[in-house]
Parts: C-alpha cells; sequence; structure tokens
C-alpha cells in the first residue's frame, strides 16, 4: 500500500516526530492553523464528509455527536477517552507513544470546531510514561502558542490538561469517565441525559477516542471526502487495527476500512504462528463475540461483522490457533470482568461473580451439565440488563463460544481435568 | 487521623507536593477534579497513600476525608499499605494468556519468593497478577515494572530482568 493510502502513519519512518519541531517539519499543525481560518462550522462540514465513526468501540459517526451539542450553553468541554484497557488493543498506546503531536493537534481541531474552554485528556492510570510524554508534548504546543490564551490571534482561549487515570478499566465507559475526572469513582450515569447534554460539571460535554481525534489534522488538510475515499461507502476512511495472540507478527497496522479482509490482516501480521491452524479469533477485542475460520474472508466493514453476530469494537483482532481451550479463554476474561465490575449494579457486580465461579470449575473439569445450563442462564440474565455495556459484554465471548463450540464446553463438565489441553498434552 | 496529627500532617509531605495539589486544585474548573492527581502526587512521594494523607487531600480541596477515601480505594493502582520498592504487573489477560503469562507469573512466584502480599523477603518488589490489560498486546506475554513494560517474555526471561534490576545493571532508564 503507497504511503498517500494512509492516514495515521502516513509519517511513519520520518525523524524525531515525538517533538514539536519534528512534527512541524513534516507538515504538522498546518491543519490546525487551517482550521482556525476556516472556522468551526466549516471543520464540522469536513469531518461529516469524511464519514468518521468513533474508533473507540462503539463507532458512533462523529459529526452526529459534535451536533448534538446544545447551541450557545457554554462553558463546554471536550474529553479525549486515552483510557484504552481492551483486552487486545493497543492501537491508542502506539499513537500517543509515536505520533503524540498529531494527537493533540487532533485534540485542538476539535476542542476549537467545539469552542470549549478545556480540553482534558484521561490516560489511564498504567500508561504512566505514556502521560508524561504527553504532557512534555503538551508544555511544547503551550509555548508555542497552539493552546492557552487567544490562539493564534483567533480570539478563542483553551486550556488543555493530561488528567491520569489510576486503574479502573470501567473508565473507558464515558459517563464513568466523566465522573472520574471530576474526583469520583468511576461509575456510570444513568443516560439521557447524554454528555452533549449534561456531561462534564453538568455543562456539554463531548468524549472523543484518541484515534477518533489522530484523524483530524489529516481530514481537515485533505477533506472529509478524501478520507472518506479511502475506505468505502458503509465503511469510510482507514483504521489502525491490533493484532495479537496466536500470530507471528503481533502488531498494529494500518489499512483501508471495507476493503480489507480478517484474512489480509492475519497475513499482515504474519498469520497463525508455529504452523498451527486458525481455530477462532475474537474481530473487536476481548468484549466481542467470537468469529471462526468461516468469517476470514469477511470485509472489515461494520455491517458485514455486525451481521456475522459481532462487532468491530475497538479494532483489537485477537487470533487463537487449534490448541486454544476456549473455555480457558472465556474464563480469563470472565475473571477481568469480574475484577472490574464497579459494583454499582446487582446484575453485572453478582453476575460476573457467579460467571467466574463456574468457569473455574468448568475449566477444571468439575462441573456439572446442570451447573453449565446455569451458567448459560446466568448470562442470558445478565445480557441487557446491566446498567452500562461492561456488565453485557461480560456474556459476550462466553455465550458466542458456547454456541460456536457447544461440544468443546460440554465434554469439559465431569471430565476432571480440560479434555482439549489433555488432547493438546498427548499430540505432542 | 486522630488528634494532634494536623501539624504532624502538613510536615510530612514536602512544600512542593503541597503546592502541586494546590495549583492543580486551581487549574480545574472545579478543586473536586485534582483528587487524583493529588494522589498520585503523594504515592510519587511516599510509595503509597497513608490515612494521614487522605486527610491533607481533603483539607486542600475542601472535601471530607471520606469522600477522598471513596476514591482512593475504588482506584487499584493506589496502594494503602507501602508495596515494594517496585511494583511488577503481570498482564495475564487473552493475548497474553494465549502465550504463556501464567508461565510468567508463575516461575516469578517461585523464583522470587513472594509472601502473601506478592512482596519479595528483601521488600524490594511486590509483583500483581491480577491487572487489567496493559495494552501492550503486540509483545505479549508482558510485564510492567513501575512504569516500563518488558515484553515478549518467557518465564526465564522475567525473572533474569527482575534480577537485573536488583542487581542494578538495569537501572532508571528509557
Amino acid at each position: 500500500m503507497s504511503r498517500s493510502d494512509l492516514v495515521l502513519t502516513r509519517y511513519a519512518g520520518q525523524a524525531d516526530l515525538t517533538s514539536l519541531a519534528g512534527y512541524e517539519k513534516a507538515g504538522g499543525y498546518r491543519a490546525l492553523r487551517r482550521a482556525l481560518e476556516i472556522g468551526p462550522q466549516a471543520i464540522a462540514a469536513e469531518v461529516k464528509a469524511s464519514g468518521l465513526r468513533g474508533r473507540g468501540g462503539a463507532a458512533f459517526p462523529t459529526a452526529t455527536k459534535w451536533s448534538f451539542l446544545p447551541k450557545d450553553v457554554f462553558p463546554r468541554y471536550l474529553c479525549v477517552n486515552a483510557d484504552e484497557s481492551e483486552p487486545g488493543c493497543f492501537k491508542d498506546r502506539v499513537l500517543m507513544e509515536e505520533y503524540p503531536h498529531q494527537f493533540l493537534e487532533g485534540v485542538l481541531i476539535a476542542a476549537y470546531a467545539l469552542q470549549v474552554t478545556h480540553a482534558f485528556i484521561y490516560i489511564r492510570g498504567e500508561y504512566r510514561s505514556q502521560r508524561e510524554l504527553l504532557e512534555e508534548a503538551a508544555d511544547e504546543v503551550r509555548r508555542a502558542g497552539y493552546v492557552g490564551t487567544n490562539v493564534l490571534g483567533s480570539g478563542w482561549d483553551c486550556d488543555l490538561i493530561v488528567h491520569g487515570g489510576a486503574g479502573a478499566y470501567i473508565c473507558g465507559e464515558e459517563t464513568a469517565l466523566l465522573d472520574s475526572l471530576e474526583g469520583r469513582r468511576g461509575q456510570p450515569r444513568l443516560k439521557p441525559p447524554f454528555p452533549a447534554v449534561k456531561g462534564l460539571y453538568g455543562q456539554p460535554t463531548v468524549v472523543n477516542n484518541v484515534e477518533t481525534l489522530s484523524n483530524l489534522p489529516y481530514i481537515v488538510a485533505e477533506g472529509g471526502a478524501t478520507y472518506a475515499s479511502l475506505g468505502t461507502e458503509a465503511s469510510p476512511g482507514t483504521r489502525l487495527f491490533c493484532v495479537s495472540g496466536h500470530v507471528e507478527k503481533p502488531g498494529t497496522f494500518e489499512v483501508p476500512m471495507g476493503k480489507t479482509t480478517f484474512r489480509d490482516l492475519l497475513d499482515m501480521a504474519g498469520g497463525v504462528w508455529r504452523g498451527r491452524r486458525f481455530k477462532a479469533m475474537q474481530p473487536g477485542g476481548g468484549s466481542m463475540q467470537i468469529l471462526g475460520p468461516q468469517h476470514l474472508d469477511l470485509p472489515l466493514d461494520f455491517k458485514a461483522v455486525a451481521d456475522a453476530g459481532s462487532s468491530l469494537g475497538a479494532g483489537a483482532l485477537v487470533v487463537m490457533d487449534d490448541s486454544t481451550c476456549l473455555v480457558n479463554v472465556a474464563m480469563r476474561l470472565v475473571d477481568f470482568y469480574r475484577h472490574e465490575s464497579c459494583g454499582k449494579c446487582v446484575p453485572c457486580r453478582e453476575g460476573t461473580y457467579f460467571e467466574s465461579e463456574l468457569m473455574h470449575r468448568l475449566e477444571a473439569g468439575l462441573a456439572t451439565k446442570a451447573e453449565l445450563a446455569e451458567l448459560a442462564d446466568i448470562c442470558a440474565n445478565m445480557d441487557g440488563r446491566c446498567f452500562c455495556p461492561l456488565g453485557d459484554t461480560a456474556t459476550w465471548f462466553v455465550m458466542s463460544a458456547y454456541r460456536m463450540f457447544p461440544e468443546e464446553f460440554e465434554s469439559h463438565c465431569e471430565a476432571g481435568s480440560c479434555p482439549v489441553r489433555d488432547r493438546v498434552e498427548a499430540a505432542v | 487521623m486522630t488528634e494532634g496529627v494536623a501539624g504532624e500532617v502538613s510536615g510530612r509531605l514536602s512544600e512542593s507536593a503541597l503546592e502541586r495539589i494546590r495549583a492543580m486544585a486551581r487549574r480545574y474548573p472545579s478543586a473536586r477534579s485534582a483528587v487524583l492527581p493529588a494522589l498520585w502526587t503523594i504515592q510519587d512521594e511516599l510509595g503509597y497513600l497513608p490515612p494521614w494523607s487522605i486527610e491533607v487531600v481533603a483539607a486542600e480541596l475542601k472535601l471530607l476525608p471520606g469522600d477522598v477515601e471513596a476514591v482512593s480505594s475504588f482506584y487499584s493502582m493506589y496502594f494503602n499499605h507501602k508495596p515494594g520498592r517496585h511494583v511488577v504487573q503481570v498482564c495475564l489477560n487473552v493475548s497474553c494468556g494465549l502465550r504463556g503469562a501464567d508461565d510468567v507469573l508463575s516461575h516469578l512466584r517461585e523464583a522470587m519468593r513472594l509472601d502473601e502480599d506478592g512482596t519479595t523477603p528483601e521488600g524490594d518488589f511486590t509483583i500483581e497478577g491480577t491487572v487489567e490489560c496493559l495494552g501492550a498486546c503486540g509483545g505479549a506475554p508482558m510485564m510492567q515494572v513501575d512504569r516500563y513494560s518488558y515484553e515478549d517474555l518467557t518465564g526465564e526471561s522475567a525473572v533474569e530482568v527482575l534480577q537485573k534490576i536488583r542487581s542494578g545493571e538495569i537501572g532508571e532508564r528509557r
């Protein structure tokens, strides 16, 4: 793929991109200058033309989200969701580490387009070195006059604050993020009102993901239509996919949406490792439903993946080879959700507890068939009944894997050990 | 937490830490937003959050100590007891799990002779295995020691990393 097909990684290989001077030399911050010239409405029009959809997982159209801000209600805020913690997802880390100024330029373009007084970057606590890198980059940007009082003579004032979380997956949920940023426990809020109407400090607020905003410099510089044309009509633009798990060369790969298949991504990552066979994948990170070999030729298109019963989620493809015990993978994920449940609602707090206890018995070959049925019943009672998506998604991998590989789950019942592991070990 | 602590309290936090907390309280549209950054400032200085430090934050931000403790107890990265000199987070989530993370943790447990809290007898490492996906799945299995990640590990190489940190061969770098 030629460089002109790339957006997020188009400067890859150029020197010193993590410094303001290096990024400016590559052409950086020209889009911000242009944004200040054309004004908020024209920026919003370009974003609309780009067809850009949120890259945090929900894929909501960015321009539509922005349009929900009530007119003439100020102050309003921009909160950037840099709380990347979806299992299997590491693209925002790459974008912040390798292209911090491209990201900040995107943040400032959005902040200006929305006319906010404060832009906050909420970055997860574990990303400490990345937080410090962003703080340094933000200081550079402030000294250059790209943020602060009367930015480049435009009359617009804005402060940029990098805010570190402290270890809570739930803070990736946008309303929990707002509570956390307000200095509270990170627990989700009841919607409506949505953040666009009543968000941070009760004021109109937009919450956007790191990758979403990192696209803005390109969109403003090259035009929304150019961006859209890189992908397909239904899935415009490009996306930075993470590929991990049982592949030869895990990593991030920027590819056009809609025109690329899962098999292409798998090939870019060197194929299934150790000469083994493909068994299954999670197309969008730990929360998303399992897909099988029959889905490898699906395009990276929102609708195609939804029709197959899953989602591109946060853009994280996790590949599993034929030695993988899906009961073990499900147990690992359920343990994670149990640990990360914020405790606000009963179906999630209690459901993940019982789910995890049963998964451990099943994995060890101790559960009865009745207990497996109970697990399915608990999941059915959680999905759609939790306060926020964390609880719902805590059931999606388990139940989709059970549906796709029922014999694998059932063979664990009263087997006394893991039959998949036994079989793999016997074959070696 | 009892009478007479007040004078002692401000004496234990450095003036520069207090000044940082006050500056953050002024910078946010609402001072309460400075709770997480204030707790980080204290933990960076003391290694953990002693009960009196919760009262310092509450007093500085004009909150009740309970408001602050509700926050500090919610987030898994704040310590209410002093951990080892280095905090080691071993990722056991799906991508790391698929590539041998359980092996990394069991090797570390055995080689580093951890106590119930996951701390070494020498007190130099606290090893945690219940952490979120650490967002480095491209280098799975991985662990994070303080703020640095070590990737593409095996059980043996993970132990080697900690031994090199212990001997000073790997210092504060990167």
